[in-house]
């Protein structure tokens, strides 16, 4: 009998140190499903960042890399570059990408490098205990922003939409944002990881999937309660879909723009 | 074949022998003195397909190095003392993952900007563990354009042996001028020693996967990984330790420099041996290991030191521990950018010697 459902091969068969609740879980196991759905288990590289999920290399069956926070992309770089047939995983939260890590993301991005990051999104820093992320939404309270994030008086700034910001870059021809609120977003979310893998191994340039994930711990609320606090407040905000696909275009396309 | 001799420019000579070594990836970011070397990186790397990055920062720079090395390339980065100073947090990440790189520095003056002239102020930087934490790397000092070539070369491969960063301490003088040089013999990157401990390929051989990391939260743990280490760092005192002397044995008062103030205390020793004067030079070649031990000798003998550094005294803590209150030890230096003439040396040996 073919077997219908089972845990990923890619995926260690352990029970991980992540909160109730917490997305990050679901998103390893989509990840890891794609990567056996391409048999690549021993052909993938993950880079995992400074943060929560950290702890990715306990979980994942694969070789990975661990750099310092925010230097993601630049060590995702260097391990493409130098292995250009794996897929390489830039795995990264809100912090350690929109903050930190901003210059190094805008640039790997901008020079099209070759491997797919995956932008786990919880509005929070998880690590730390609760501190006001730049993605943190207008009003949502953190341990930095007890009375809520205000952009006016308190100078706190505005979430940023990664995504978008990165859209404009000539080198990216994948973004999509997806979600692990509920059963359909996470279907979603892992075709567009899948879409994003497979274009990384044909070559084509920057892929990247944001995944809005919930963080109860740091929310102050319980897992039932966190999973309607994301379709409440962050899809409205940070809409799902593909916010960029330019897989099918030429190559002479992409060189149009540069006239 | 006749022996190929090369007037090259120190910047160039430095990458032309990293090319030779078997770099497979450079990433830089510009900052003078040293643009000859990413310039130079930037054409060479690109014509044998290797790796050539112009990062988006010296922070991303050695990062990319990080990632390259961890996936088992023979990886490099070079900039000059600000520049080094941002890659510090890389270094010490890289020292905690035990990844093997050459790391240039091409010093200027300082602190901060400072100025674009040649430096050795970021000698403690270089031999203390610049970065956060508890860690020692190789620092290997040339003198000339020819020894910036030689120990380049060498810079690779005693980093994949020891498995940590190697850096190169120049300066700006090193970098900039212009000397015959005899390149060493090509490599070829397919031929280097394996590296089983790095990340991807794993599908070859269906080995255990590999983790590169400097992460380990259990304090027992880490304590025993830190250990290992610096046994490591023992069996480097033995072995890696580089110095040359001059004169040592006849002269009574021992000249120690490394790199640029080196060759002006042999200038130095030259005039003053003209005049009838016996001056010894003791010249570090490896900055860590530093020869203590050599310099201890020295000392038990009755020999007595002037330290020539362009800077305010550095590396005369490493003399001082040296000698360990058996010689009388005595300082000159300019800093600023401004690089000691020999009259001023030996007016000061003159000074100390009472001639």
């Amino acid at each position: 009998m073919e077997l219908a459902y089972g845990h990923p091969k890619s995926l260690k068969p352990i029970q991980t140190k992540y909160c109730p609740g917490c997305g990050h879980g679901v998103i390893h196991r989509i990840i890891c499903e794609v990567i056996d759905e391409l048999g690549l288990q021993e052909k993938s590289i993950i880079t995992n960042p400074v943060g929560c999920s950290i702890w990715a290399d306990l979980y994942f069956d694969i070789d990975s890399v661990q750099p310092a926070h925010g230097r993601t992309p630049a060590a995702a770089t260097g391990v493409k570059r130098v292995r250009p047939d794996h897929l390489v995983i830039c795995y990264q939260g809100d912090g350690d990408l929109a903050a930190i890590g901003t210059a190094e993301i805008v640039h790997a991005a901008n020079r099209g490098e070759k491997f797919t990051t995956i932008f786990v999104n919880n509005a929070i820093y998880g690590m730390t205990g609760g501190q006001m992320a730049p993605t943190t939404l207008v009003g949502q309270k953190a341990t930095t922003a007890p009375y809520g994030r205000d952009p006016g008086e308190a100078g706190m700034g505005y979430p940023i939409r990664v995504l978008e910001m990165l859209s404009t870059l000539q080198g990216t021809r994948y973004l999509a944002r997806g979600a692990v609120n509920n059963a359909a977003n996470i279907r979603k979310t892992k075709q567009y990881i899948k879409k994003a893998f497979e274009a990384q191994m044909k070559g084509i340039g920057f892929t990247m999937v944001e995944v809005l994930s919930q963080c109860p711990t740091n929310w102050s609320m319980d897992p039932t309660e966190s999973v309607e606090w994301l379709e409440k407040n962050m899809i409205p905000f940070y809409q799902l879909g593909e916010v960029k696909n330019t897989l099918e275009a030429p190559a002479s396309a992409e060189k149009e723009g540069a006239k | 074949m006749a022996e190929e001799k090369r007037l090259m420019k120190g910047n160039e000579a430095i990458g032309e022998a990293a090319v030779r070594a078997g770099c497979t990836a450079y990433f830089g970011y510009p900052i003078t003195p040293q643009n000859e070397l990413t310039a130079y990186m930037a054409r060479h790397m690109i014509d044998h397909k290797r790796t050539f990055i112009q990062a988006e920062s010296e922070v991303s720079a050695i990062n990319m190095v990080f990632g390259a090395s961890a996936a088992g390339a023979r990886a490099m980065t070079s900039s000059s003392s600000p520049g080094v100073s941002l890659k510090q947090e890389g270094i010490s990440y890289a020292c905690g993952a035990d990844l093997p790189c050459v790391i240039v520095n091409v010093a200027r003056s300082g602190p901060g900007l400072g100025g674009i002239s040649p430096g050795q102020g970021d000698y403690f930087q270089a031999t203390r563990g610049g970065g956060h934490g508890d860690y020692f790397h190789i620092v290997l000092a040339p003198k000339s354009v020819q020894e910036a070539a030689d120990l380049t070369y060498t810079a690779f491969d005693l980093a994949d042996t020891w498995r940590m960063p190697v850096l190169i301490l120049a300066d700006g003088m090193i970098g900039q001028m212009m000397e015959g040089v005899v390149l060493p013999e090509p490599r070829d990157p397919a031929k280097l020693p394996e590296k089983p401990w790095a990340a991807g390929g794993q599908y070859k051989t269906h080995r255990p996967i590999n983790h590169v990391s400097s992460i380990n939260l259990v304090p027992d743990e880490l304590e025993a990984k830190v250990h290992e280490r610096f046994k490591r760092y023992d069996q480097i005192k033995r072995k890696e330790v580089r110095f040359e002397e001059v004169n040592t044995d006849k002269a009574d008062l021992i000249l120690v420099a490394y790199g640029t103030s080196s060759r002006v205390c042999l200038g130095a020793q030259q005039m003053a041996k003209s005049q009838g004067i016996e001056l010894g030079i003791f010249r570090p070649i490896s900055l860590w290991p530093f020869p203590y031990d050599r310099i201890s000798e020295l000392a038990a003998k009755g020999k007595r030191f002037l330290v020539v550094e362009m800077s305010m005294g550095q590396m005369i803590q490493d003399v001082q521990l040296a000698a360990a209150g058996k010689a009388p030890i005595s300082f000159y230096g300019r800093c600023g950018g401004n690089i000691p003439t020999e009259e001023a040396v030996l007016a000061e040996a003159r000074r100390l010697l009472g001639k």
